[in-house]
């Protein structure tokens, strides 16, 4: 396990290299001049020079690319075009907030998608699997602002029973998760849709292979042949699904932070892009980067751990 | 397999046709798809809600009881009526006339980038498997590094390099799609290319391109379309999300992501300002989702049923 570990995190710096130059590349290469684009058409000559100066865009390529990942190693992300304010203080103050939110949209999702999904996929074809087929086409077409609204409109403003926009402070529990049911339930209940319909036709795959025929000849009674032998080998490709569900999540995040007009990285990249403060762009999309390649680290190591084939295969 | 060479060559010999033998599932195996899909009763009333909504895209003008984009400030924000079906918006615009115009950039970016980004997708994976080395390594390293972010994310970031406009945003929403086909084009390609008939395409002395266009594509390109009648949902779905946050066809233009936006502000007041697109995004985003699943489960025999 632990040579299959080094291996793994081996592999993810170099992708996490190739996506931080992608990024890096992007902002550079954008048609038109970042610090124009920043300033607006009006801008005085002097002060698109002097914004390029500020963002570093008169140094050599080489020497911009090094002091990014440099500040990108040591936290330090440069100054908003727009605001002047730190990046890392400002990004640091919001990533929490999105971090929160796709967590508890994952539990929801989960937490719903999976006992769904096995109970539609052990009575296939009877009303449980219409139900579940049915919760997730709905779900699966179903944009989560809009569900965010609807529930705006019935626990917000007709019963009062939860605020309808903002974050709470952290060192206040139940404030904070006040505000934090509404945005993650429709975040999770769109999620409920996408897990229930890959694990419904994961474990149908599994049902139909030869060891659980093999298992069912042997005699064990076929609750046994559920808990034991079915659900235990669909959870492996299951777990595949939790790293490109939550990344799913963290990208429809951004919608949600919008409607519940909650501060977080997904309002915070969108307002840079509406303002085309190309500084913050390339920040968030860094942090952006660096949470997808670590998702995705923890989803390898995780399946390697739990299926032995995994890490011995070369 | 002699006998498998010779169809193959004998196809090739024949100027301005296409392989015929291993190309085409037979008929008797179309003809059942084809009976799968109409017995589905969910891809039939996906494709009747497909046709509908292309109907009111391309009779907008003639559906829509009011103009679109004129505005009337008097009557900002008025109750549903005989008149206005839904309402006004923060304008005093028919929000019924906006929400049937809306149908046409809906389903004209849900088209168009999928077109885009499947053709461009399906050759990268196309040339990624049947050339093989460096090639391949580069094209699906990126392709990889593409499929990592989120598809919203990816679209936000293109927009922002590229600024706003219908152009930009199919382009987008494009390129978030271009990585899922190169995937899909890539593994068939592969097989595809061990088989004798592209052994005896080489032989015979065709080109690269010619091989890969003429005789690999047409092998691949069945599973490629089902694939795009899903990638319409998401497309849409991709859209209004991206004209939601501000990044999509700039206004007056009637978008139904802008309408939601501009909505959320008087969801108290006025709701179905918000709901009525939201609807809108959800019946059509469902219309997609069913006909692609219908199209899948009745081509795909992989699938489980």
């Amino acid at each position: 396990m632990a040579s299959y570990a080094l291996r793994r995190i081996a592999l993810a710096i170099p992708t996490l290299l190739v996506v931080l130059t992608i990024v890096f590349c992007l902002v550079r290469f954008a048609p038109g001049d970042p610090a124009t684009a920043a300033l607006g058409p009006d801008a005085s000559a002097d002060a698109i020079a002097a914004a390029r100066q500020r963002m570093g865009l008169t140094e050599p390529l080489l020497r911009q690319y090094a002091s990014y990942l440099g500040g990108l190693a040591h936290g330090d992300l440069g100054r908003s075009l727009i605001s002047g304010r730190p990046i890392a203080a400002d990004l640091f103050a919001s990533l929490p907030h999105t971090i929160e939110l796709t967590l508890a949209a994952l539990l929801i999702g989960l937490a719903t998608g999976l006992p769904l999904a096995l109970w539609a996929a052990m009575r296939r074809n009877e009303w449980p699997d219409y139900l579940g087929r049915i919760v997730s086409l709905v779900g699966l077409s179903f944009p989560a602002f809009h569900l965010g609204i609807l529930m705006i409109l019935l626990f917000s403003i007709k019963l009062h029973w939860l605020p309808i926009t903002g974050a709470g402070a952290f060192d206040d529990p139940v404030d904070n998760l006040r505000h934090l049911v509404l945005p993650a339930v429709s975040l999770g209940l769109v999620g409920t849709a996408y897990v229930a319909r890959v694990a419904r036709s994961t474990v149908l795959k599994v049902k139909e292979e030869d060891f659980i025929r093999a298992v069912r000849a042997k005699g064990l009674r076929p609750s046994q042949v559920t808990y034991r032998h079915t659900l235990r080998s669909a959870l492996i490709p299951v777990t595949s699904l939790l790293g490109v569900f939550s990344i799913t999540l963290l990208g429809s995040a951004v919608t949600t932070e919008l409607v519940f007009a909650r501060p977080g990285i997904g309002r915070m990249l969108v307002q840079a892009t509406l303002e085309r403060d190309y500084n913050v762009i390339q920040s968030v999309m860094s942090v952006v980067a660096v949470m997808v390649v670590l998702v995705n680290l923890g989803t390898d190591l995780a399946y390697g751990f739990l299926d032995p084939r995994v890490r011995h295969a070369r | 397999m002699p006998d498998e060479t010779s169809l193959a060559v004998a196809t090739l010999s024949r100027p301005g046709m296409g392989p015929v033998g291993p190309a085409r599932p037979p008929w008797s195996r179309r003809r059942a798809a084809v009976r799968a899909f109409t017995r589905n009763r969910l891809s039939l009333i996906g494709l009747g809600l497909a046709a509908l909504l292309a109907i009111v895209a391309l009779a907008a003008p003639l559906l829509a009881p009011d103009d679109p984009i004129k505005q009337a400030v008097t009557e900002r924000l008025a109750a549903p009526s005989g008149q206005h079906w839904f309402g006004t918006d923060n304008f005093g615009r028919d929000i019924f006339s906006r929400v049937l115009y809306g149908t046409r950039i809906s389903l004209l970016v849900g088209l168009s980038s999928v077109l885009l980004g499947g053709v461009i997708g399906s050759l990268l994976g196309l040339i990624a498997g049947f050339r093989g080395g460096w090639t391949e390594r580069c094209i699906m390293q990126v392709m990889d590094v593409l499929l990592a972010f989120p598809d919203l994310i990816t679209g936000l970031v293109v927009m922002a390099v590229l600024g706003g406009g219908l152009r930009n945003l199919i382009i987008a929403i494009a390129i978030s799609i271009v990585p899922r086909f190169a995937r899909f084009a890539h593994a068939p390609t592969l097989s595809e290319r061990q088989k004798d008939y592209v052994t005896a395409a080489e032989a015979l002395g065709a080109s690269d391109r010619r091989i890969m266009l003429r005789h690999v594509r047409p092998n691949i390109s069945g599973e490629l379309l089902v694939l795009a009648s899903l990638w319409i949902a998401t497309a849409i779905r991709i859209e209004a999300n991206l004209s939601f946050v501000g990044l999509g066809v700039a206004p007056p233009t009637a978008t139904w992501g802008q309408m939601i936006r501009d909505g959320l502000v008087y969801i108290q007041a006025a709701p179905l300002f918000s709901l009525v697109p939201g609807l809108a995004v959800f019946v059509t985003v469902l219309a997609f989702n069913l006909l692609g699943d219908g199209l899948s489960d009745a081509f795909d025999p992989r699938r489980p049923q």
